[in-house]
């Protein structure tokens, strides 16, 4: 494997950041658009290079005889050193994942380059403030992705980790102006903070007692007459387990240290990746502009919880209580977020809830993965569905932004019957809905049916309960569809200002995903991506495997996504009274559903009653008053001593002598007494 | 020979300083003088540092190198005794940046701007004196050094209730060193076997190894306490923020940057190194106070609304980690300390230098009264962005690296108690992020609350040059901390640990 690639895919955007951050203020705005977007092209170009060559040369690093896909470390430099076994170490891992990772990040990230060029232009052409200050938190943000799914251990992937979150933060708060940006942006940041403690936390568990960070120690054995060649083996993992269970103290409060270890690195993942009760950040990041949803908060960083799950699979596997807390977090969060988003008005809230709601879905379908269930095909559908979701979500996200670009609203009220006007905006939206519904052969419904398989294979409960949330998802989906493009088109339109289709560098990355999202899902996962690289099926026979279905399972799940969009259709096709019927018949419910549950409320009052009224004003005043005042007090006590004593020092000649002859008669007595 | 040392010079450069300030007329001769002395004595650490690396790199295994010894009073076997080791020549590159950005930073200090400097190199010269002194007697000395001319610096040049601060910020120093004298005396009095001569070279005395087991305990805990108050220990950390708070910038820089770094080296260096038996027993009671702290501080910052005392309690949180890290008595975690008090120095130094440029300009520090300021001075707004993320701990940059290989170094220690509060001062990087998105998000961003404002500049070229430095070495840190790690790391290794019998 060629490493001058491998660092040009990460420096590139490095350099990037630092040339617009620097001189981003001296280059005219087109320049550091334009430049942002080459880098990044060449990015694109470089990755594709890399992740091509890596599925498709049949190289044998890359894949044994039999057909193995392997992990190859192509560089790992030592960056901080603790010890001398723990290591941070700064790399670049090739695998099936991370290769997969390598073509989404940057054709998302590239479409998003180009989009903003004409999104973050108003109607008149006039760039917005900070236009470089934008491309150079994208390079970031796009450099610390790609840094985090070649990590090579658990601490560069932290790092990386870190990153992301601060580029969140900083794009985010774009609009700096608008108070509800910076509280967003705020909000996201700490409480993906409070997460990353837990991950923070696990890693010096996992660490401390395996004395690693390195992924390949702990999941993988090295491929032999090959140094840096290694493939996934549960041996490894299942060596890792004995060797902390041989540890003096290999419980704790009931649990092994490593479904510990595991449970909290995962809680790190259920930060980034929104997952109840710390997904209250994701709706209000939408706060962003609309690119940056597309790219951050709907493709990419959300899913590293899922890939940091994948990432350490062989070890989960190992710890089903670990597998079980993930899936039952999964389950609950698909549901919830998919209720939540049939209620939402604003267009980019019910696609926010509608992204936690798939990436649990991704997170369920790795919980109930098991390598003896066809070869682990949970771990394979995630991926899959990571994939797939990356692609459609960023086509809805971008189609959302042309259609707020177009009217200035993200309230869907604004919008109705906007499909005469905006036919090609039109189109590309109802692809990413189909596909998001799981409609054959768009291809959401490949990557769920996999996931539906992998359920039915570890419990019917899990099953039913994800079929009902993917009827749930073709309902709001389409639910939006119709309310943004259907109905009587509204009257607020400006008559000298129709809303139109964009410039071209908005449409073609929506004519891209939109085409992608229709054939994504013929994409044959399961000899790409497995969870220890065996491919699922024969080799040989790689065409009548491509499309690999359960026909039982798909047929169901394929009806249930038909009847919630015929449901959709029925309620909002046009404006009729149902709607207000059917919430006036359930208030309880719809208002919950509304109001997402009182999450927000619920974490306003602990932080803000509890942990800043009762917490830090207390310990504040306690400072300044009790510690303080103990000081203060001394001092005052010191000073009033020495003015009562002061009185002594009277300077009368006649007043010494008397003390004198009172305290010698008085030490006399003493004497005498002692003495008789 | 006395001249022929390198080490003298980290003395007398500020000397001479001290002598050209006297002869100054104008500010323009005053500035250059500070700027050159601070020039030139950041070029002597830098060499040290590589005179320091080759000959470690040729194999050199002393505990301590460019020693020297001067008698000065013969009759109690006090001496001029200087050396370094990678420790010391952190801290030394460490002050004199600070004392150089600290210089660009008060450029247009009022009035009496001759004594200010007088005052302020005097102070450093204390700080460098300290540094390099192996010898408790004289170490002590130039600690004192470095206290008094706070007392006059922020009496004088300060802001607010500035007699007040002054005093008390002063008198709780004083009253940290009267314990430490009172620690430092007792190890001279124990300092050789019965019959030898008694002798304040920290070297010869961790040789000796002769103070017994009761006398540590009684010891330990005077020196420990004693550097602690300097460290801002909790409870004995209250001088700290009305300190800064009516502090000059310059005094507040090198007082937060590099005194409070004093307290941390201290225990390390005279507490931890003489007396680790007792350290190892007592460790536990200020592994509770110094835990408490950290966690105490950064909730005490969150609900501030001055910009100084919120970096003050800040620091307490900061400086309670340095000495949480120590007293985990094993190499990464110790490494991890030093390492956080250089970002810690760096990082806060340049907090104060930008809270002391906006108020320069907005005359508040309350962030009540302040908004908006990203669009007024994009770039102090930009640098205060940059230092706030090295305070909570962001990839890339100081705090970052040093409060990781504190917590990996804690978490070696296995058994509950540590482990409890490891988890405990971890909690801390949730709390500090808190504490600085709440200042970012209401002094820099949102609306323009003042309209008076509007008018304000953005920083002048000798504040860029301050920030710029003290954000690149905070940088440098963060991106290649293996260097300043191994620097830090090999001192460690072989001297004390003998003695401890840890890893």
């Amino acid at each position: 494997m060629n490493t001058t690639i491998a660092i040009f895919i990460l420096a590139i955007p490095l350099f990037m950041f630092l040339l617009l951050g620097l001189c981003g203020k001296k280059m005219s705005h087109p320049l550091a658009g334009i430049l942002g977007t080459c880098g990044m092209g060449a990015v694109l170009v470089l990755s594709y290079i890399t992740a091509f060559t890596y599925f498709f040369s049949g190289s044998p690093e890359f894949i044994t005889e039999a057909g193995e896909r392997l992990q190859v470390v192509v560089f790992n430099q030592t960056w901080l050193q603790f010890t001398d076994t723990l290591i941070i170490k700064l790399g670049f891992l090739l695998d099936p994942i991370s290769a997969m990772m390598l073509i989404v990040i940057p054709t998302i990230s590239f479409m998003v380059h180009l989009y903003s060029l004409g999104y973050m232009r108003d109607h008149h052409g006039v760039y917005e403030h900070g236009f470089q200050r934008f491309y150079a938190f994208l390079s970031l943000f796009s450099f610390s992705m790609l840094g985090l799914v070649v990590a090579t251990n658990i601490f560069q992937m932290y790092i990386f980790w870190e990153l992301v979150g601060a580029s969140s933060y900083l794009l985010i708060g774009f609009y700096y102006k608008k108070p509800s940006a910076v509280s967003a942006s705020k909000k996201a940041f700490i409480v993906t903070r409070f997460a990353d403690l837990g991950f923070l936390i696990g890693i010096l568990i996992l660490s401390f007692y395996t004395g690693t960070f390195d992924f390949m120690q702990l999941t993988s054995t090295p491929v032999e007459g090959a140094q840096n060649i290694f493939h996934v083996s549960a041996d490894t993992a299942m060596g890792v387990k004995e060797w902390i269970a041989a540890n003096p103290a290999p419980t704790f409060m009931g649990a092994s240290v490593l479904t510990w270890a595991l449970v909290l690195i995962f809680m790190g993942g259920m930060g980034k990746s929104a997952m109840m009760p710390l997904h209250i950040w994701l709706p209000d990041a939408m706060e962003g502009p609309t690119p940056v949803s597309a790219l951050i908060h709907a493709a990419t960083m959300v899913v590293a919880g899922v890939y940091l799950v994948a990432r350490l699979f062989p070890l989960y596997i190992m710890e089903e209580a670990a597998l079980n807390f993930i899936t039952v977090v999964g389950a609950v969060t698909a549901f919830y977020a998919a209720m939540v988003a049939c209620t939402q008005v604003d267009i980019k809230r019910v696609l926010a809830f509608s992204t936690i709601s798939q990436i649990a879905f991704m997170m369920v379908s790795l919980g109930v993965a098991r390598p003896d269930f066809h070869h682990g095909i949970g771990y394979m559908a995630s991926m899959f569905h990571l994939f797939t979701h990356a692609m459609f979500k960023a086509l809805l996200f971008l189609g959302a932004g042309a259609l707020i670009h177009a009217i200035g609203s993200n309230d869907y009220t604004a919008m109705h019957g906007l499909r005469k006007y905006m036919p090609i905006t039109h189109i590309t939206f109802l692809i990413g809905c189909l596909a998001i519904a799981g409609i054959i052969p768009f291809a959401g419904f490949f990557s769920k049916d996999e996931i539906l398989t992998a359920c039915f294979g570890n419990s019917v409960v899990w099953y039913v309960i994800m079929s009902c949330v993917a009827g749930l998802t073709a309902f709001y989906m389409f639910r939006l569809y119709y309310l943004i493009f259907w109905w009587k088109e509204h009257k607020i339109h400006d008559p000298h200002h129709t809303p139109h289709d964009q410039p071209w560098t908005m449409t073609l990355p929506l004519v891209i995903l939109a085409a992608i999202s229709c054939v994504a899902g013929f994409v044959p996962f399961g000899n790409l991506v497995t969870w220890n690289g065996e491919p699922m099926f024969d080799h040989a026979n790689f065409w009548t495997n491509l499309v690999h279905l359960d026909w039982g399972v798909a047929g169901i799940s394929l009806g249930v996504s038909v009847i919630g969009i015929a449901l959709a259709t029925v309620m909002y096709r046009k404006e009729n009274p149902l709607p207000d019927k059917l919430s006036n018949a359930l208030p309880t419910l719809w208002d919950w559903c509304y109001h997402r549950f009182y999450w927000d409320e619920l974490y306003m009052f602990v932080t803000h009653k509890i942990i800043f009224n009762c917490i830090s004003r207390p310990i504040a005043w306690f400072d300044r008053h009790i510690i303080d005042g103990a000081m203060d007090g001394l001092a005052y006590v010191t000073n009033k001593a020495s003015y009562a004593i002061k009185g002594l020092q009277s300077g009368k000649v006649q007043m010494y002598v008397w003390i004198y002859l009172i305290g010698a008669l008085l030490l006399g007595l003493i004497t005498g007494l002692c003495l008789m | 020979m006395l001249f022929c040392n390198p080490l003298i010079y980290f003395v007398v450069i500020p000397l001479v300083m001290l002598a050209c300030l006297a002869l100054c007329r104008n500010i323009k001769q005053i500035r250059a003088v500070a700027v050159v002395g601070s020039l030139a004595l950041t070029a002597l650490s830098i060499w040290l540092l590589c005179d320091y690396l080759a000959q470690r790199a040729a194999g050199v295994d002393a505990p301590m190198l460019f020693t020297g010894s001067w008698s000065w009073f013969g009759p109690l076997n006090i001496n001029l005794a200087v050396g370094v080791d990678g420790i010391s020549i952190a801290m030394l590159i460490l002050s004199s940046i600070i004392l150089l950005t600290g210089s660009f930073a008060s450029w247009k200090i009022e009035p009496h701007t001759k004594d200010f400097f007088l005052w302020l190199i005097l102070l450093s010269t204390g700080v460098f004196g300290f540094f390099i002194s192996i010898d408790l007697f004289t170490m002590f000395m130039f600690y004192e050094v470095a206290l008094i001319p706070m007392y006059l610096l922020i009496g004088v040049w300060g802001s607010g209730n500035k007699n007040y601060s002054a005093m008390k910020l002063t008198l709780m120093l004083m009253g940290g060193s009267a314990f430490l004298m009172l620690g430092l005396i007792g190890i001279y009095y124990h300092s050789a076997p019965a019959g030898q001569t008694l002798t304040w070279n920290l070297l010869e005395i961790a040789q000796n190894a002769s103070i017994e087991r009761g006398w540590q305990y009684f010891l330990f805990p005077m020196t420990f306490v004693g550097f602690g108050v300097l460290g801002a220990m909790f409870p004995f950390h209250t001088w700290s923020p009305d300190g800064h708070a009516s502090a000059p910038t310059a005094v507040s820089m090198l007082h937060a940057g590099v005194l409070m770094k004093l307290g941390g080296y201290g225990c390390f260096r005279v507490a931890i190194y003489l007396m680790p038996e007792a350290a190892q027993e007592l460790a536990w009671i200020f592994l509770i106070l110094t835990g408490v702290s950290v966690v105490y501080g950064a909730f005490s910052a969150c609900v501030q609304t001055d910009l100084k005392y919120i970096n003050a309690y800040s620091s307490v949180s900061h400086c309670g980690l340095v000495l949480f890290a120590i007293l985990m008595l094993n190499t990464t975690a110790m490494t991890g300390a030093i390492m956080q008090m250089l970002s810690h120095g760096l990082m806060t130094a340049l907090f104060f230098a930008l809270i002391g440029m906006i108020y320069g300009r907005t005359h508040t520090r309350d962030i009540r009264l302040m908004g908006g300021l990203m669009k007024i001075m994009p770039f102090l707004a930009v640098c205060y962005v940059i230092a706030g993320f090295a305070s909570l701990g962001l990839p890339g940059l100081s705090g970052f690296v040093a409060e990781m290989t504190i917590f990996v170094g804690s978490f070696e220690q296995s058994d509950f108690f540590h482990r409890a509060f490891t988890i405990v001062a971890c909690c801390s990087i949730v709390i500090t992020a808190v504490y600085i998105l709440r200042v970012v998000g209401k002094l820099l961003l949102g609306a323009v609350q003042d309209e008076h404002h509007l008018q304000l500049t953005d920083a002048t070229w000798w504040e860029r040059t301050s920030t710029v430095t003290l954000i690149l070495s905070v940088a440098a840190i963060g991106c290649f901390p293996n260097f300043f790690a191994d620097l830090i790391r090999f001192t460690f290794s072989p001297a004390i640990f003998a003695a401890l019998g840890m890893n």
